[in-house]
């Protein structure tokens, strides 16, 4: 096996390749979808029960992918590293979901949630998709609703909402402060009652590793069973990825710990395009790092900057008590900065600023990484019953977290990675171009743009999962000719044999470092370089360390235990080694955008006042990266981005 | 009936049976228990008490006959009772075969009445056996000539109380068994209300408190008939 | 802080296990016990020994995969998950005794991390409400009182972490059981399967290998989501009325038959 462990120096003189053809249909946009959903080709219900289809990952996206197909009669195999589908990161979600409901009469409408998610993600996403994910927004609340998800209620009966995210209607749907819990666990019942009667065969404690491909279209994966250390070849029809996003790059995040990219990686190596995968979000109110232990991070709901100040002390590394600091000592660096958003500047703003501050030394508590989010005006304003009310279970989160009381502490916040808008490429039916193989939910690129607003991940998750996939996979197995094969096809095997050698290879280099050490350095690496805000120096700097990172990794990492029993270190080797490859596709494509846009900030590319400048003559693209062999520099596809209803402009918060 | 049987095959099914059953031999201890208390009214109430329960039920039923029916009943609660608590005891000893090595209850004291059932109801068990050696067949606890067995038509039932009593070893042992009997009906008429679900939120809180009074007023009732004797409150008549 | 733990640690799932005593000295009190952990197994990495296999993943107290019965109390001295556990609530020079999730029903794979599939199981014999995607009406036209959302959001927020189980002296798992059934029966969408799912459930949860309800309440006292004793009294009081009902006959799950489905 040969290791890239080579710099490659010379990213800059990328290969412009094929334009992609997304299959987006033409027409007026309101009638798109169904027009698709006519004119794709059908399986008929007895014929369905013919057809394997594999999903790995059981969170929203493939849990209610799975439960589906196996409604409709296709035979399903489903996969989840964790040790029961009820588990998923979905379970995370706080706010809420959007659906186009205009349950409160405020004028929403599906064209209005449509045109707020283009220009959320600042214009870098497929209109067609977008408006699709609004349209079926609305089926997703009635079907959680119909499978018992107690959404909060008003004393009527009627379904209560929320505002979030800036949005100027109400239409994010809730569960207290658990939506994601509540919808994921709708997801896994309708999906256990499948695997109840046998029309899924669910495999947990189980990763995929590897995906088969038999004359070019997707046929199978090969898997380790993390109980038994059992490599295994399953093979189907068609293949879903629905293994969410790549956050653990950065080895701190709000991501799960076991969060991985390893079955997305292993596709793009297999042939599938990775789209925008530069295009992280951070969010900036996390709690903040308290120290090399440091194994993950806690988000804390947006809603705190309604009524929070954010500041800093002037003085450069004042380590005063911060209720000592007196008021004139305070820099309000987000007032002063943006007199009319103020604190509530949007999320890459806030996140920038926090980290700006930081680097010039002000920043506060143990680390210097953090800012206070202080209420003492607001608890004095409007006193603390009612700050009590608005906020005291994300208080409460964070006392137990940090042991300080909000209520008479100022807070301490930092940004944090949460969310990767990049992933694998998909055209407007969910298919990557790898025929066969399938991505849903923060795996794929699609509905985001280079920004995704709030409540809206739960919306993308559910909607591929319940409404879009379902219907188009049958498309392509109708379409499709499909060979009969099995796990003892040669391709299969080769396939196995390729994974038990990078697995041996893991356990036998016995070097020195843990493989926690080589995530944490490039995971630090990452975040400054590539993090909230990236230059041309910084990400060749990050192009010039990562392969230095991976040469030591497969010298000096390691890995004790067996390969046939449980072997958590084992797990994190096998997916840090595929995440210090994504490290560097995701620092090539930021050093190729030299706009910014959304969550990919480019110091060089910004307004006299510091924000974000697009460049919509050169980069109004979906830049899809094609994996071209080890060693070799990837090549850049381009799915240009056409604007016919929501028309690009400038954001401004001043 | 089939569904019956379906009840009884599950866990729940078998508490069922406990809080059923239990609840009759609850009103069998109450009862038993507001009759002793005439003994607080002389002797000759409370042998004509002991002498008219031959005739209850009179005049449906016959000289005795419903009295044997409430033993055949209250014999068959008991069997059936202990029967479920063993099967249950079993499977719950089955489900956890590996003990941790260091134990810590997070309970609050008050529900230390749940830790004792088991063993409670073995002690009270074995009660039984001694109340009905002692007061009903007069065989053990007595020197010679104190016990007048009802059977022979004459009712001297006062007299045997306050022999009984009257040796200290016994009382103690009654009171000791009264304070597990009272923790018994504490945790098991609380039970009972969650097994038959007549326990929620709003409820709970009474049904607790209720749980605890009847148990303080059966083991209270029952202490004070040995204390008085010990004390000369009640003597020989 | 200087520590010393005592850690449940056993190979496979057939062998047995035994306590052993690890030093970990310089452990600060802002660390959650799994970073107190994760810091043992690099120094157990650094001396070339096998590291503590323990679960969890998203480290925030809502995946429910993690899981360790601390100083003889599931996920430790404060009601939360392990997770979210801070080592300001130990004391410098404490010994804590680590061991894994206890119950038949829960076999140890490795040293802590057990299998909980027997939940996954209990609820796929009908711990859901029979509808497919699509056809579904409005939202809103059914009405349910905040009351009724309220009270299945209290049991729905079940993480389903398996400590009611670790706890219970009968490692009986009714609070789980008894959550689900009460989390879809306070809804009117879950009324029409109501007495079907109760006794499907139970007799799957009994077919487990859990013990009997005794009402000890330990399960209540532990559980990091605070689900009240109320749902196993709900759910008792569901399966009594099954039995008397005309409906709660049908097979779910594995166990339906074709026609049942």
């Amino acid at each position: 096996m040969t290791i890239e462990t080579q710099p490659r120096t010379d990213i800059r003189q990328v290969e412009y390749t094929v334009t992609l053809d997304s299959k987006t249909p033409t027409g007026p946009i309101q009638d798109r979808w169904d027009q698709h959903k006519f004119d794709m080709k059908l399986i008929s219900p007895a014929n369905r029960r013919r057809f394997t289809i594999i999903i790995v990952g059981t969170g929203l996206a493939g849990g209610s992918a799975a439960a589906t197909l196996a409604e409709m009669g296709y035979n399903v195999i489903a996969f989840c590293y964790q040790d029961s589908p009820r588990r998923a990161h979905s379970i995370a979600a706080q706010g809420g979901i959007n659906a186009a409901k205009n349950y409160r009469n405020d004028g929403d409408s599906i064209y209005r949630l449509f045109y707020d998610t283009v220009k959320g993600g600042d214009f870098r996403s497929r209109e067609s998709n977008v408006y699709r994910l609004a349209q079926v927004s609305v089926n997703i609340i009635d079907q959680c609703v119909a499978q018992g998800v107690p959404f909060a209620r008003e004393y009527g009966g009627l379904l209560d909402n929320r505002s979030f995210g800036g949005a100027q209607v109400a239409r994010t749907f809730y569960a207290r402060g658990q939506t994601g819990q509540q919808l994921l666990l709708g997801a896994y019942q309708a999906l256990a009652r499948q695997i109840g009667l046998g029309k899924v065969r669910m495999h947990t404690r189980t990763e995929m590793l590897d995906l088969i491909l038999i004359n070019g279209r997707a046929r199978g994966i090969v898997t380790r069973d993390m109980t038994t250390g059992k490599i295994e070849r399953h093979v189907a029809d068609a293949v879903v990825l629905a293994t969410g996003g790549y956050g653990n790059v950065f080895y701190l995040s709000t991501n799960a710990k076991g969060c991985n990219a390893t079955a997305i990686w292993r596709a793009h190596k297999r042939g599938a395009y990775f789209a925008n995968p530069c295009f992280t979000q951070i969010h900036p109110t996390c709690i903040p790092v308290t120290g090399d232990h440091q194994s993950k991070l806690t988000l804390m709901s947006e809603s705190l900057r309604n009524d929070g100040r954010i500041w800093v002390p002037k003085k450069i590394g004042d380590k005063r008590d911060p209720r000592d600091i007196p008021e004139d000592e305070r820099y309000y660096f987000l007032e002063e900065r943006y007199p009319s958003f103020g604190n509530l500047v949007p999320r890459d703003v806030a996140s920038r600023n926090a980290k700006a501050v930081c680097d010039e030394g002000r920043g506060v508590g143990p680390s210097g990484l953090g800012v206070y989010l202080d209420f003492a005006d607001a608890i004095s304003r409007l006193g603390v019953q009612t700050i009590r009310d608005r906020y005291g279970n994300l208080f409460d989160i964070y006392e137990k977290i940090t042991g300080e009381d909000p209520y008479t502490v100022p807070m301490r916040i930092y940004p944090a990675v949460h969310y990767t808008m990049g992933g694998l490429w998909v055209d407007y039916e969910l298919q990557s171009t790898i025929p066969g193989l399938f991505v849903i939910g923060e795996a794929n690129f699609s509905d985001h743009g280079a920004n995704r607003l709030g409540a809206s991940a739960l919306m993308q998750g559910l909607a591929d999962g319940y409404f879009v996939l379902p219907y188009t996979i049958g498309n392509y197995l109708a379409q499709t000719k499909l060979e009969k094969v099995s796990v003892d096809d040669p391709a299969a095997r080769e396939v196995e044999a390729e994974v038990n050698q990078r697995i041996t290879n893991l356990l036998s280099i016995n070097g020195k470092r843990s493989v926690d050490s080589f995530h944490r350095e490039l995971g630090n690496l990452m975040w400054n370089n590539c993090g909230m805000a990236r230059n041309e120096a910084g990400l060749k700097e990050a192009l010039r360390r990562i392969p230095e990172i991976r040469a030591e990794f497969y010298e000096n990492v390691r890995v004790l235990g067996e390969k046939e029993a449980i072997n958590q270190s084992l797990e994190k080797a096998g997916r840090v080694a595929d995440f210090m490859e994504l490290a560097e596709l995701m620092c090539i494509d930021a050093l190729h955008r030299t706009e910014s846009c959304g969550g990919h900030f480019r110091e060089e590319s910004q307004t006299p006042e510091g924000e974000a400048q697009r460049d919509d003559a050169n980069f109004s693209y979906v830049a899809a990266w094609e994996y071209t062999g080890n060693g070799a520099r990837p090549a850049l596809n381009k799915e240009p981005l056409n604007f016919e209803y929501v028309k690009p402009s400038q954001r401004s918060y001043k | 009936m089939t569904g019956v049987m379906t009840l009884y095959q599950t866990s729940i099914g078998k508490k069922v049976v406990m809080a059923v059953t239990g609840a009759i031999l609850l009103g069998f201890v109450f009862v038993h228990m507001f009759g002793n208390l005439k003994i607080y009214s002389g002797p000759v109430a409370l042998n004509e008490y002991a002498e008219q329960l031959r005739y209850l039920g009179k005049p449906i039923f016959g000289h005795e006959q419903l009295l044997w029916i409430a033993r055949v009943v209250l014999l068959g609660a008991v069997v059936m009772h202990i029967t479920s608590a063993v099967q249950l005891t079993m499977q719950s000893n089955s489900s956890r075969p590996l003990p941790y090595s260091v134990n810590t209850r997070t309970q609050p004291a008050y529900r230390y009445a749940s830790y004792t059932m088991r063993w409670g109801g073995v002690v009270l068990f074995l009660f039984i056996i001694f109340h009905l050696l002692h007061f009903t067949f007069g065989v053990v606890g007595y020197s010679s000539g104190q016990f007048v067995n009802p059977h022979g038509g004459v009712y001297e039932v006062y007299n045997n109380v306050v022999y009984g009593f009257m040796n200290p070893i016994v009382s103690i042992f009654y009171i000791a068994a009264m304070i597990a009997l009272g923790l018994h009906i504490y945790h098991g008429t609380w039970s009972m209300f969650q097994t038959l679900g007549i326990s929620n939120e709003k409820v709970s809180g009474t049904l607790r408190g209720f749980a605890a009074a009847l148990a303080l007023v059966i083991a209270l009732g029952n202490i004070s008939i040995p204390i008085a004797v010990l004390t000369g409150i009640i003597g020989l008549s | 802080m200087d520590l010393r733990l005592r850690i449940w640690r056993q190979k496979n799932k057939n062998t047995t296990g035994k306590l052993v005593t690890y030093e970990l000295p310089g452990i600060s009190p802002d660390m959650s016990f799994l970073e107190m952990l994760d810091v043992l197994n690099e120094r157990l990495i650094e001396q070339g020994e096998e590291p503590v296999a323990f679960d969890h993943d998203c480290r925030e107290g809502i995946c429910g995969m993690c899981g360790l019965v601390i100083n003889g109390v599931a996920h430790g001295p404060e009601v939360t998950t392990t997770c979210q556990l801070h080592m300001r609530h130990f004391k410098d020079g404490d010994t804590i005794t680590i061991e894994p999730w206890r119950a038949k029903a829960f076999p140890i794979l490795k040293d802590l991390v057990v299998d909980r599939s027997a939940f996954d199981r209990i609820i796929q014999a009908g711990g859901y409400i029979s509808v497919s995607t699509g056809g579904t009406p409005d939202a809103n036209a059914i009405l349910i009182s905040k009351e009724s959302a309220d009270a299945a959001m209290d049991a729905a927020a079940c993480i389903g972490c398996g400590a009611c189980v670790a706890a219970c002296p009968n490692g009986s798992a009714m609070l789980f059981t008894g959550a689900k059934i009460a989390h879809l029966s306070h809804l009117p969408q879950g009324q029409p399967e109501r007495y079907d799912r109760v006794r499907n459930m139970v007799q799957a949860m009994d077919a487990e290998g859990f013990g009997g309800c005794t009402n000890y309440g330990e399960c209540a006292a532990v559980c990091p989501k605070e689900i009240k004793l109320d749902v196993i009294a709900r759910m008792n009081g569901d399966l009594i009325k099954s039995t008397f009902l005309s409906s709660g006959t049908r097979k779910m799950g594995p166990n339906a038959t074709r026609n049942g489905k």
